[in-house]
């Protein structure tokens, strides 16, 4: 039986939390204090996941710049490769909150979209 | 002169929900006053996730859950505007502005609603020794320049303190490329959210080394490295504990200051210990009709209960343009001892309260397994346990009208933490 100790990031209540594995298999969860709590400890010992937030380039905007996130939460180990992909990503105004900036983003099957409205210059 | 009911000073999470909740309460001519160009405040250079779960059960970035807020503004017709400098405040309620367009203007307001926000404490009012070379930033600016204006303010980073903004920019500088060597805190426990410790330091490696602090900068034109220090219970360096990092950026994470200039000078009285107006349960200042909320009052972990607070702001406001001073009843104190620092608010009063009001707070130093309690004179009415409560973390308990007025010699309400 293996345990391990995590703090959940699902709110920022950050519920210490306990989990135990038997060869992998998640047997139980304590600590949490809702249910966002086991769905996270599930999920960061067998498969982590995390939101990534970035901005990209906008053209012809009245801001330089769009705030964007993937529209769920993506393996850990592709935030950096998800980054690389924005790299060098220009959209053009207007932008809407919302709008898909990249579609399944470095093959995780998620789209990044815009968390910000950019209305065109003039 | 121009003549508005309610005129809100700040375009941030705080004047926007003050505004909102104002005319949701029967107030038709507002007008909020922001000198960014466009609304939302400091949201708009937060662009991480993790805002808004109180409010809207989701989570949200900082654009997102301004941007809410941004369509009810309009969906309500509340008049704005942007670019727009505010001067001073008379207690007569004329504001004095200034914008590009229209020059100086004056506004005459029957109800004040300050919501100005707050800034972070700078280098100079860290006493840091060493020289002062280029490469220095608080952890906000660097914020902005990186998510707004698109500039990366270094390649090798040093961060100074641990609270929410130090540890968000220790990600965004890492998913950006840079090195991030370190977070130093100068207290033995970090001042922000633990879910931030986890996915801002843990994910990526980055250390943090609790108390310690930056006792050299070295460079002379730009930052070439910083000198690391442990430091003792009083928070003195410790000699022989240096040790060096080579870096070229710095980034200042060391707290937030209520932004009160405006309030000062009109003559609304500040707490020495959160820097911000003392206010009744109104959320309303020593000067009758000018009301604060938000991180000008008291600086907030969650914008979402920047949100709940600037409601009621607006709320009272209106109904102080619509009503009048109620004045029946007395305001009872709130006395805090016993490790926490101060309530907001800083008095209640039982006749004209609402039927629950939410009392918050922050305490001095991290408390395991202990109680939060209220006392009414001498009567503990209020006894909650609590695991652990830090000074990073608002607190708050909830008084109810019901009991308050049940006790007909009130003279005080204590709020205090107990061990277990």
């Amino acid at each position: 039986m293996e345990k391990r100790e995590l703090i959940c990031i699902g709110c920022p209540m950050g519920c210490p939390l306990s989990v135990e594995l038997d060869q992998g298999e998640v047997v139980s969860v304590r600590g949490n204090t809702c249910k966002r709590g086991e769905i996270y400890a599930r999920k960061e010992v067998t498969n982590p996941t995390r939101i990534v937030t970035s901005t990209v380039v906008v053209e012809g905007g009245k801001l330089a710049a769009v705030s964007v996130k993937t529209r769920e939460d993506i393996p850990k180990e592709k935030i950096f490769e998800c980054m690389k992909a924005l790299k060098g990503v220009k959209v053009q105004a207007p932008v809407h909150m919302g709008d898909v900036i990249v579609k399944n983003v470095a093959d995780t099957g998620v789209d990044v979209i815009a968390t910000k409205s950019v209305g065109s210059l003039s | 002169m121009l003549n508005y009911d309610i005129v809100i000073i700040g375009g941030g999470p705080a004047g926007l929900a003050a505004a909102i909740s104002a005319k949701k309460h029967g107030v038709e001519h507002i007008l909020v006053l922001e000198r960014d160009k466009e609304l939302g405040g400091i949201l708009n250079q937060c662009i991480h996730n993790g805002f808004g779960l109180h409010t809207f059960q989701e989570e949200l970035t900082g654009p997102e859950y301004a941007g809410r807020f941004m369509e009810q503004l309009v969906e309500e017709k509340i008049e704005y505007k942007l670019n727009t400098m505010v001067l001073g405040i008379t207690k007569n309620k004329i504001v004095t502005a200034m914008n590009r367009e229209e020059g100086m203007i004056e506004i005459q307001a029957k109800a004040v609603i300050l919501a100005m926000g707050c800034r972070e404490r700078s280098r100079g009012a860290l006493n840091i020794p060493g020289h002062r070379p280029a490469g220095i930033y608080s952890a906000g600016t660097a914020q902005r320049l990186v998510n707004m204006e698109g500039y990366m303010p270094g390649r090798e980073v040093v961060i100074l303190g641990s609270g929410d903004i130090g540890l968000i920019m220790a990600r965004r500088m890492t998913l950006e490329g840079a090195k991030v060597k370190v977070v130093a805190e100068l207290l033995p426990y970090s001042g922000g959210l633990k879910r931030n410790i986890v996915q801002c330091l843990d994910d990526f490696g980055i250390p943090l080394k609790l108390s310690h602090t930056v006792v050299d900068i070295d460079g002379k034109e730009r930052v070439k490295g910083i000198t690391l220090a442990q430091v003792d219970e009083n928070r003195r360096p410790i000699p022989g504990t240096e040790e060096y990092y080579p870096c070229d950026t710095l980034l200042l994470s060391c707290g937030l200051i209520p932004e009160n200039e405006l309030s000062r000078e009109l003559g609304v009285e500040i707490s020495p210990v959160t820097s911000g107006p003392l206010v009744n349960e109104c959320l309303e200042t020593n000067i009758e009709g000018v009301f604060a909320c938000g991180n000008v009052l008291h600086v907030h972990d969650l914008v979402d209960f920047v949100s709940q607070e600037a409601d009621a702001a607006g709320k009272h406001a209106a109904e102080y343009v619509l009503h009048g001073k109620r004045i029946s009843g007395s305001d009872i104190p709130i006395t805090v001892t016993e490790g926490v620092r101060y309530t907001v608010p800083k008095t209640i009063n039982p006749t004209r309260m609402d039927e629950k009001h939410t009392v918050r707070f922050r305490v001095g130093d991290v408390y395991k397994n202990c109680y939060i309690s209220v006392y009414l004179d001498e009567e503990r009415i209020i006894h909650k346990k609590r695991p652990v409560v830090a000074p990073g973390e608002m607190e708050e308990v909830v008084l109810s009208k019901e009991q308050l007025m049940a006790y007909t010699e009130l003279s005080q309400i204590t709020v205090k933490i107990e061990e277990a």
